[in-house]
């Protein structure tokens, strides 16, 4: 192991700390740590410990669909990925979490995102179908 | 515990294009989000951050769309590149249940994965809820998210100069070109080695199908995102706040109702106070009025271009007597954090600076701002303060 590598590696784990410290300096944030690192502990196993285990078990069930000439795997793979990709990137709004200050800062309520998503989720759902159907009817002229 | 990994694409080959598309994309969300600090002017949040910022220098004007092009690329590019984040997470995980290095250095270098990981999982857990406007967290998302940047940089800086050697052979090790056409009847995994499972399923999908997946997660958030900074496609931001506006008007930022603003104090009663003389809206309306196309331009990455009138800064500035200002203290009659802004020299004096008494031709809402707020190019939304109360000029 080289002596640079333990340098590099010295001063990045001293960077991260000295980052910390910027919080220190701010007497008004004191209160904010225990949350701030709860959070930061949060992120930290949101996805090995939460999102792993959870899509890892829906793909496993996937697997246990019935086989069909066009297998029907990614076609319920690919719109329940998008399904729970835009849920986690769009989810305070879905499930209306913080409406009154959304309402103070645009004027408007969070009333819409729900049905939309619902939409958005139906679309790709027979988008997926129909490419399925597609598929399984182009194979089988093919097949005569 | 024994796990039986059993993806068959799972390697370090794949690894290494995801790990590619971050390198490259993640210096951008970087480098806009530390600009942002910057362009806070002299009121960054949070103010104190020690040596952690880029070399300070005076904001722009010019071009004015330059925050709308920062900020936007900053959320933007933060929002696209999540499902490579979470496809480079996944591809790695087997790695979380390898034993610990017993050598102290190792086992600093995998301590530091703890920056990494969380780091960059807190900027976007932070970063999207802030942008959604729910502060569920509780604390200053300033604060979080700047010192959280400097946390995640730390890990980033380290890791790439642990493991570029191993992306660079990595990626070498197959050719992208034909990985492209090797559809899922021809994959194999990668030769034995880190990451690659020893005992996989059967391939159910390819690794251009799998890239293919990730690519297609990044622009399904593209195009959900896009109409938040291009007001022709707005309405295709169908679950950001910003996709929305009241009929026939643009994106508010804060109402007059949360300005906790009485109605009486831009009323009739209300006056411009510039401190050597004092005016009435109709006062400022009988003066020289300038139009310009200016963008809205907030920190939670949405944009508008709008085309505003009013009376030029540096007009009031010759009325209040500093012909040539070093700057100007802006408040509004709103009370709280953000009720004043500081503007450099620079920012008074651009020719489309404004003191805007209307917008598309008509008179400002309350919500915009009325009777006047300040328009000034590549200005953070935050600084173009509405409800103005008085302008201080100083020599």
């Amino acid at each position: 192991m080289s002596a640079v590598r333990a340098v590099g590696v010295v001063a990045c784990l001293g960077l991260g700390a000295y980052a910390a410290t910027i919080i220190l300096r701010d007497p008004t944030l004191y209160s904010s740590i225990p949350g701030m690192l709860i959070w930061f502990a949060g992120a930290l196993l949101l996805h090995d410990l939460v999102l792993f285990p959870l899509y890892a078990a829906a793909d496993r069930a996937i697997a246990l669909l019935p086989a069909t000439r066009v297998p029907l795997v990614n076609h319920v793979r690919l719109p329940l990925m998008g399904a729970g990709l835009t849920l986690l990137v769009y989810l305070p709004g879905i499930i209306r979490q913080g409406e009154p200050v959304f309402q103070g800062a645009t004027g408007l309520d969070q009333a819409p995102y729900l049905v939309r998503w619902l939409w958005l989720v139906a679309a790709m759902v027979a988008v997926s179908a129909l490419v399925w159907v597609v598929r399984v009817t182009r194979r089988s002229a093919a097949g005569g | 515990m024994r796990i039986r990994w059993r993806s068959p694409i799972r390697g370090p080959w794949l690894t290494s294009v995801f790990g590619l598309v971050l390198l490259c994309g993640l210096p951008v969300v970087i480098v806009t989000g530390l600009l942002d600090w910057v362009a806070y002017g002299s009121q960054p949040i949070p103010a104190d951050v020690g040596l952690l910022h880029l070399p300070g220098f005076d904001w722009p004007t010019r071009p004015a769309w330059l925050f709308r092009l920062t900020q936007g690329l900053h959320v933007g590019l933060g929002i696209v590149l999540v499902p490579v984040v979470l496809a480079k997470l996944w591809s790695v995980i087997p790695k979380l249940f390898t034993a610990l290095p017993r050598h102290p250095l190792r086992a600093l270098e995998r301590f530091s994965l703890v920056l990494l990981v969380g780091g960059i999982l807190f900027e976007i857990v932070t970063g999207l809820l802030n942008i959604q406007y729910d502060y569920v967290f509780g604390f200053s998302f300033y604060a979080a998210h700047y010192v959280g940047a400097w946390v995640f940089i730390a890990g980033f800086v380290l890791h790439v100069a642990l493991k570029l050697p191993t992306m660079v052979r990595s990626l070498r090790s197959r050719s992208l070109r034909r990985e492209l056409r090797t559809p899922l009847a021809e994959t194999r995994p990668e030769p034995a080695g880190d990451l690659v499972a020893p005992d996989p399923d059967p391939p159910t999908m390819s690794r251009r199908g799998a890239l293919a997946v990730v690519g297609g997660g990044t622009l399904l958030l593209a195009g959900l995102t896009i109409g938040q900074s291009v007001d022709a496609l707005r309405p295709t931001a169908l679950l950001l706040p910003r996709g929305r506006t009241a009929p026939d008007d643009f994106p508010v930022n804060r109402t007059f109702v949360a300005s906790g603003i009485e109605s009486a104090a831009v009323g009739a009663g209300w006056r411009l106070d510039l401190g050597a003389l004092r005016l009435t809206r109709d006062e400022l309306a009988a003066l020289p009025q300038h139009t310009a196309d200016l963008p809205i331009a907030c920190v939670e990455g949405w944009s508008t271009q709008q085309t505003w009138t009013g009376v030029p800064l540096r007009e009031l500035a010759a009325l209040a007597g500093v012909p040539t200002p070093t700057g100007a203290t802006v408040r509004s009659v709103e009370e709280g954090p953000f009720a004043r802004a500081e503007l450099t020299a620079d920012q008074v004096l651009h020719p489309d600076s404004l003191l805007a008494l209307q917008v598309n031709g008509a008179d400002l809402s309350l919500d915009h701002g009325f009777p006047a707020r300040i328009v000034v190019p590549a200005l953070p939304g935050v600084h173009c303060t509405k409800w103005v109360a008085t302008i201080g000029f100083s020599r």
